[in-house]
């Protein structure tokens, strides 16, 4: 893989780009839109950094959870399934520590500066 | 050629048309006629109202009845017929405060009023949801049952796969409370749809398009959905106490069910997000905004689990 620079190198260099001389330069709504761009960035930013750890994770707990392999979205699927036939509830203490470690780690990528991930403790 | 129509109302000479950002189903215009600040709220052309909305004719009078009831809410100055050639549309004077939530749970401005907000949002929920039934237009009726019908088959067509989102579904369909008596909810009573006065507080509800007959606890619920707080610590708009709240109402509506309503009101916001992303990924708005907006589904998702933890 090229790693001069890095896509983490490029996201920011862009970022600067929007930020310090783009933006400066729009008005109301595209000033508005610059602003979400930047947030759009910095979320990819943080999943590259964050998203490979916290999925390898997520889907170690699903194999724990439902007692057999499978990747991330088989899993997840089935979790939904029997989350919806109300097989598995969170009164189950395994179901809800890993939604809640799931959820933690999709807000620390989105939003981590989100008010709700400080009430969960995040 | 908007001007040349506004000014066939007789209102006065207009001036000072424009159009004011915000409303993405229907279009806000700001100008002035007679000396007085008017505002026109009207249904874009050729676009088909969006799936909830009652339309314009029947939201006005919905602000009448709210009005006669005493709710403050912008005074209706003129409904649009055919002939005025402005389309669906309605004038209401211009009332003069904040509908920000940033603005209004965190500058200084709003100090002084924040703590009797969350009172006052209760006592203007209990006026209209007093408001008599017969002689309103006619309005959908939904109850917790149909939301999430309604919901959960959206959220089935989008095909996203969140188990968060499942868990919520079904213990909130096992839980669904019947409607005993229907009243009118506004259905978007929140932060953004609130004008509010740095000195007189609530000064007028806005945006009334998803009017129904429903429960009351969903109105008083929407408020306290935490979206809706702008990172403020209390739970009423980021300003205010359930206590507050509840009483403002009238103590006539128990806090578990608010809860309840507050975490269908999470869910409801989750799919809605997941809609709007829809829109980014359908080709129908290029918007990064509309593409970002499908990643605060994930903030509902963790208000969701605080809120069935707690509720268990």
């Amino acid at each position: 893989m090229i790693t001069s620079p890095t896509s983490l190198e490029l996201i920011d260099a862009v970022i600067g780009f929007i930020e310090q001389r783009a933006a400066p330069q729009l008005k109301d709504r595209d000033a508005f839109l610059a602003h979400v761009a930047v947030n759009a960035l910095a979320a990819v930013r943080r999943e590259i950094e964050l998203g490979p750890q916290a999925e390898a994770a997520a889907t170690q707990r699903l194999r724990d959870l439902l007692g057999h392999e499978g990747d991330f979205s088989e899993l997840n699927a089935e979790l939904c399934d029997r989350l919806a036939a109300g097989e598995l509830t969170l009164k189950d203490p395994a179901v809800l520590a890993h939604l809640k470690a799931s959820i933690v780690d999709q807000v620390e990528i989105d939003q981590p500066n989100y008010s709700g991930l400080k009430a969960l403790g995040g | 050629m908007l001007e040349d129509a506004l000014n066939r109302l007789n209102l006065g000479p207009v001036s000072g048309l424009r159009r004011l950002s915000g409303g993405a189903s229907q279009e806000t215009w700001a100008f002035e006629a007679g000396g007085k600040p008017l505002i026109l709220r009207r249904k874009p052309e050729g676009l088909a109202g969006s799936g909830n909305a009652i339309g314009l004719a029947k939201e006005a009078a919905l602000i009448r009845a709210a009005e006669k009831q005493g709710a403050p809410v912008p005074p209706i100055v003129h409904v649009c017929t055919f002939e005025d050639g402005l389309g669906e549309a309605y004038v209401m004077g211009r009332v003069e405060g904040e509908a920000l939530g940033r603005r209004i749970v965190r500058d200084d401005t709003f100090a002084a009023v924040r703590p009797t907000l969350a009172r006052r949002c209760g006592e203007v929920l209990a006026q209209i949801h007093s408001i008599p039934l017969d002689g309103l237009p006619d309005l959908p009726i939904s109850d917790a049952a149909s939301e999430l019908a309604k919901y959960e088959a959206i959220y089935r067509s989008v095909g996203d796969h969140r188990p968060i989102f499942e868990a919520a579904f079904r213990w909130l369909k096992d839980r669904a409370p019947p409607l005993d008596k229907p009243v009118l909810v506004h259905g978007d009573f929140r932060n953004g749809n609130l004008m509010i006065h740095p000195s007189q507080g609530l000064a007028a509800v806005l945006d009334w398009e998803l009017a129904h007959l429903g429960d009351p606890a969903e109105d008083l619920a929407w408020i306290c959905v935490n979206s809706w707080r702008f990172g403020g610590s209390q739970p009423v708009g980021g300003f205010g106490s359930y206590e507050d709240l509840l009483a403002g109402h009238g103590n006539d509506v128990p806090l578990d069910r608010v809860l309840y309503w507050q975490t269908l009101g999470s869910l409801k916001w989750g799919v809605m997000c997941l809609i709007m992303y829809a829109a980014y990924a359908s080709g129908a708005d290029a918007s990064v905004e509309r593409a970002m907006i499908g990643r605060r589904t994930s903030e509902t998702e963790i208000d969701l689990i605080a809120l069935l933890e707690k509720a268990a």
